[in-house]
């Protein structure tokens, strides 16, 4: 078991000042798959990923990578893994293919070999065509498949992502996951943070969610829906009265009550036979239930259940 | 020390294609010479030929004003992801800066010859022997490396580029009260101090004497004192402001 983790981390805690960032936080992340850090802004997700790449020291708590502990093996450590941070670290004078085959001369590579790894990269980020353009003239998305490629040159076993799809439009952050999902399929570890609960839900085998600091759950997609009952029924009220009379009878039972719409959701196995006997429950004399439906439950439900508020980001981003 | 090599080749590429700064830091020092010697030259007397004169304090400006700008190239760096980039593949602060200050100097050895060249164009006429020659250049070239490790630690002590450049104007404006233009006995006696004994007036005294084969007295000394001085004090502040920033 323990063979098979690649990052592993206990109790992790940073203060900047007085601001506590990271309040113990304990990661497990198994060889191979996609794990998922996700959180809104401030939760401390950057924070980690430079504790896990051997930038920033933990004030405690431990945490190996690769079997290497990152404090006290940083070098050992630093030679397995990549990080593309939150800003592409590439060089807007250069080419597409001068920044990756400066970054091939760093990892040692030789000039035969660099060449014909810097070419293989291109080709498989979609980048050849414009491999003798200046970066300068790169969309978002280029930008971001170049850092992804760049960090990739030296063929690390743990590749560090944050937030590799932020300020991304659709379309590029498409072409991104179908990056990431690649880089999976060929045996890499990779380690996301994620506002996204999309992105989290589409990439990752395994989530945590971080807030404030701390880790508040940790699953699978799945077993984080779970979480909050894996389907809601919505019930949708006649009437102010109605909603109120209804409210009133499932008290805690309901796990969202929205008066504006009249809306009550209530957990459910979306079978037939409990959805009647839910309606039966509430509204004996049929008058106060004016339609229903089955709603699967998303991440956002997830998000909001354990942390009490939404993850503000996404709408705002969503439209950029 | 190949990672250095690499940084090297980097940051010379990077700032042979910042075009606007390469024209700039060429123009700029031109210009002033050009204005010096044929709008104030005339009013100037050094007891010699105006251009003769100043020729060697324009060279320390042009070297000075290029070699300050590394402090926003440095900035730039930190500022963007780039040096999280290269610390994850272990590559220190040290082959970073290295990389910056040796693009900075073999770009302001560049200018500063085209500068000579526009000199001689307009009348200069050094009377140097060839050790003077590389007396002289071995002065500048130090002067260049301490100025750029100097700004190599300004540009980590900046929050941003645009702070970073305000330095360059201050290594710009440094020359004046010295003795690159005018003669110091000419100014008013409360600056002769620090005229005296600010690092340009010694780098130019000493050019002046190597390239014009007058005495030099103690100037070469002391430029050499200065020069070591600020880039032993560089080096060793960026290694430690390197290790705060990225921290």
């Amino acid at each position: 078991m323990f063979d098979e983790l690649t990052v592993e981390a206990y109790g992790l805690e940073k203060s900047y000042g007085k601001l506590k960032v990271l309040d113990g936080i304990d990661l497990r992340v198994e060889r191979g798959s996609v794990y998922a850090l996700l959180g809104p802004n401030g939760a401390g997700k950057t924070t980690t990923v430079r504790i896990l790449a051997t930038l920033t020291g933990a004030d405690a708590g431990r945490a190996r990578v690769a079997g290497f502990d990152v404090a006290r093996q940083r070098h050992r450590v630093r030679r397995t893994i990549s990080l593309t941070g939150q800003y592409a670290a590439v060089d807007d004078l250069l080419t597409g293919e001068e920044n990756l085959r400066m970054m091939a001369r760093l990892t040692g590579l030789r000039r035969g070999r660099a060449r014909r790894r810097v070419a293989e990269l291109l080709e498989r980020f979609d980048l050849a065509p414009a491999a003798r353009r200046r970066v300068g003239t790169y969309s978002g998305g280029m930008r971001r498949r170049l850092d992804l490629a760049a960090s990739l040159v030296g063929q690390p076993s743990v590749v560090f992502l944050d937030e590799p799809t932020t300020g991304l439009d659709p379309r590029s952050r498409q072409a991104m996951w179908a990056v990431i999902n690649g880089l999976a399929r060929s045996g890499v570890t990779v380690f996301l943070t994620t506002q996204y609960l999309e992105e989290a839900d589409r990439l990752a085998d395994s989530i945590a969610v971080i807030d404030g600091g701390r880790m508040v759950a940790e699953g699978t997609a799945a077993e984080l829906k779970a979480k909050v009952a894996e389907q809601r029924l919505d019930l949708r009220l006649t009437d102010r009265p109605a909603f109120d009379a209804v409210a009133g009878y499932l008290g805690t039972r309901a796990i969202q009550a929205d008066p504006a719409r009249l809306s009550i959701g209530v957990a459910t196995d979306a079978s037939a036979g409990h959805i009647r006997a839910v309606l039966d429950d509430v509204d004996p004399r049929r008058t106060a239930v004016e339609s229903f439906a089955v709603h699967t439950a998303t991440l956002d439900d997830v998000f909001l259940a354990l942390t009490g508020h939404v993850i503000a980001a996404e709408k705002e981003t969503a439209d950029v | 020390m190949s990672n250095a090599t690499t940084m090297v080749g980097r940051s010379v590429r990077v700032s042979s294609r910042q075009v606007d700064a390469v024209l700039t830091s060429l123009m700029l020092p031109i210009m002033l010479m050009l204005m010096f010697v044929y709008l104030f030259g005339g009013a100037i007397d050094t007891g010699t030929k105006y251009v003769t004169y100043v020729v060697p304090g324009v060279i320390l400006l042009c070297a000075g004003f290029g070699a300050a700008t590394t402090a926003v190239s440095v900035s730039q760096d930190m500022k963007n992801g780039i040096v999280d980039r290269f610390r994850s593949m272990d590559i220190g602060g040290a082959a970073l800066l290295a990389g910056h200050v040796a693009a900075s100097v073999a770009r302001n050895l560049a200018s500063t010859v085209l500068v000579l060249g526009v000199a001689f164009l307009i009348g200069f006429r050094p009377r140097a022997t060839l050790v003077e020659w590389l007396a002289a250049a071995g002065v500048l070239l130090l002067f260049i490396l301490a100025i750029s490790w100097l700004s190599a630690a300004v540009g980590l002590l900046a929050r941003t580029p645009e702070a970073a450049a305000g330095f360059t104007f201050f290594v710009m404006f440094l020359p004046y009260p010295s003795s690159a233009f005018v003669p110091i006995d000419t100014m008013p006696s409360w600056i002769h101090g620090f005229a005296n004994h600010q690092p340009c007036t010694p780098v130019i005294e000493t050019l002046r004497g190597l390239l014009l084969d007058t005495p030099v007295g103690s100037a070469p000394w002391q430029a050499v004192a200065w020069c070591g001085g600020i880039l032993f004090a560089s080096v060793a502040v960026s290694g430690v402001l390197f290790r705060r920033r990225t921290a």
